[in-house]
């Protein structure tokens, strides 16, 4: 697969020659391939956020660049509004941004920014409403009308309808109720297959991460320090711990079994595989 | 970014002018005012702008941010004084088609600018050094005989103090909803006038939206604690005249006598 996104030596600086002064990312070196999933983790302003905002051109790195393709995203002024077509962000809370009369036309807002034609606007927003699991009786509602769910699949639906080849999405499930998160996560799984798009999502549930990355980045004070596949970042548990991080708690537990002599396989990152670990484990003892 | 407003922030430090009551403060600017207002020669002048600039230096603020708060309103302080300079009585030094200047005319642009300057100077020591929900405690105290016509200070006092503080909260989620509409392709650089007003709504109404929702949020709040006004509240910090507030006021008294003076005598 190719490399779609790429870093070299991404900084920025807030606040640049006052007292406030903040280095929030530090020469960051990441190459994205088209397809991958990629998690993205870090304490609370460790950079997330800020480097999300450079990925597609919100926030102008202090030095360093940001190539999509094979283009440096801030080398043309002009093109940086099809750039933010091509890498769509969500915002955390998208749901504060809403403002159209009807749920349609917010959502059509993006698509209608691109210069579509009608007939593909509507096609769009039909189906972004659809990935981002809204039912079309709610799409003449006004989305100040929605419950908070509904209006956080609006929002996520106004980044879909735009059908960028990078999804960035800024912690989507924060605050939602642990069955709003689930189906959530499932559909920006089932959307990514479909589209097979790109798709950076910042979370603070490592079980989230755990499920759907393809490749973990995490972030420490400004630093990338791993980008590697989940299983070799949950593998560094003691690492992860000093960042104020940790691992799923099923790895957590599994670990323990492990250390109590249960012969469990190493890295086992989700409820699924530990599920059919332990129950084929006691198959194996005739115990079920 | 929009959040590089200065006019009139609150710069912590550890200055006598920090630690005078802020009743006092808020007074004897108000004196100092009529102050620079009532100078009728350089002398008088002369005195009220030696004044400002000790309150300058001891207020430790630095320099810096007095001249970016000034910055502001150089168009205001030049286009006044330019004004004056045409509007004098008496034998014109300089004429040229309607232009005349006379000898008042260029002392009044000399007074009302250095008097602009003054008063922003002066203004800027007192926002400087006093904290926003201080000031608003001063000034609820000092409305507080208006309480007799049924004016309800203590309402407007803590009208200010949200106010006051919910300007970087609105500034930083205008930001945010900014950077969240660029995301979706909103375009607020180009076009006309009318289109870019238009660009505005996508802003607007959700940032009234929260507005809204923080006011309603915070009521809340305050009802469950039982907040009901200003009948029967004590406070926490308590102000207190000492014996430095008493010495700034014999020094604005001494400068208004030199003032009177210089008016009179010289």
């Amino acid at each position: 697969m190719s490399t779609l996104l790429k870093t070299e030596n991404l900084c920025f600086t807030y606040a640049k020659g006052t007292p406030f002064e903040k280095q929030a990312v530090k020469n960051v070196n990441i190459e994205i391939k088209k397809g991958e999933v990629i998690g993205v983790i870090g304490h609370t302003g460790s950079g997330k956020s800020t480097l999300m905002q450079m990925l597609n051109g919100l926030i102008k790195p202090t030095s360093g660049t940001v190539y999509l393709g094979d283009t440096d995203i801030f080398e043309n002024k002009k093109t940086l509004r099809d750039v933010r077509f091509r890498v769509g962000l969500v915002f955390q809370y998208p749901e504060n941004q809403l403002f159209e009369e009807t749920v349609r036309k917010d959502i059509s807002f993006g698509p209608r920014n691109m210069g579509l034609p009608e007939e593909a606007i509507a096609k769009r927003v039909k189906s972004a409403a659809k990935f981002a699991g809204l039912k079309d009786e709610l799409l003449d509602r006004s989305p100040f009308d929605l419950s908070g769910g509904e209006k956080r699949r609006a929002a996520i639906a106004g980044v879909i309808a735009m059908d960028p080849e990078i999804l960035i999405l800024d912690e989507p499930t924060a605050g939602l109720d642990p069955m709003g998160r689930d189906t959530l996560l499932a559909q920006i799984d089932a959307y990514h297959k479909a589209r097979a798009n790109t798709v950076l999502l910042v979370s603070h549930s490592m079980e989230d991460i755990a499920r759907i990355a393809d490749r973990v980045l995490v972030m420490y004070k400004g630093d990338c320090v791993m980008l590697q596949s989940p299983k070799e970042v949950f593998a560094r548990a003691e690492e992860l711990e000093q960042m104020g991080l940790r691992v799923p708690q099923i790895t957590r537990i599994t670990t323990l079994l492990r250390e109590k002599g249960i012969p469990l396989s190493e890295g086992i990152l989700t409820v699924d595989e530990a599920f059919a670990e332990i129950t084929a484990l006691l198959k194996k003892e005739g115990r079920i | 970014m929009i959040g590089d407003i200065t006019l009139g922030q609150y710069y912590p430090a550890k200055g006598i002018l920090h630690r005078l009551d802020p009743r006092i403060k808020v007074l004897l600017l108000m004196a100092s005012i009529v102050l620079i207002f009532c100078t009728f020669n350089f002398y008088a002048l002369g005195i009220v702008t030696a004044l400002v600039i000790a309150s300058v230096i001891m207020s430790k603020v630095p320099l810096k941010l007095y001249l970016k708060s000034m910055k502001a309103i150089i168009f205001v302080i030049l286009l006044t004084a330019v004004l004056n300079l045409f509007y004098g009585a008496g034998e014109p030094i300089f004429e040229w088609w309607v232009f005349r200047i006379t000898r008042a005319g260029i002392h009044n642009s000399i007074f009302i600018a250095v008097r602009i300057v003054l008063l922003v100077m002066l203004s800027s020591t007192l926002t400087f050094t006093t904290s926003p929900t201080d000031l608003t405690d001063a000034l609820e105290r000092l409305m507080k005989p208006l309480g007799i016509f049924k004016i309800k200070t203590h309402e407007i006092a803590m009208m200010m103090t949200i106010a006051l503080r919910f300007v970087p909260t609105l500034l930083e989620e205008t930001d945010k909803i900014m950077s969240a509409q660029k995301a979706r392709g909103a375009d607020m650089e180009s076009g006309n006038i009318l289109k870019r007003i238009k660009a505005l709504i996508p802003i607007l109404i959700p940032l009234f939206v929260s507005a809204f929702r923080r006011a309603y949020e915070l009521a809340m709040a305050m009802e469950c604690r039982c907040y009901q006004g200003g009948s029967g509240r004590t406070r926490m910090k308590q102000l207190h005249m000492g014996a430095r507030d008493a010495v700034a006021i014999i020094i604005i008294a001494l400068v208004t006598a030199g003032v009177v003076l210089c008016n009179i005598f010289l």
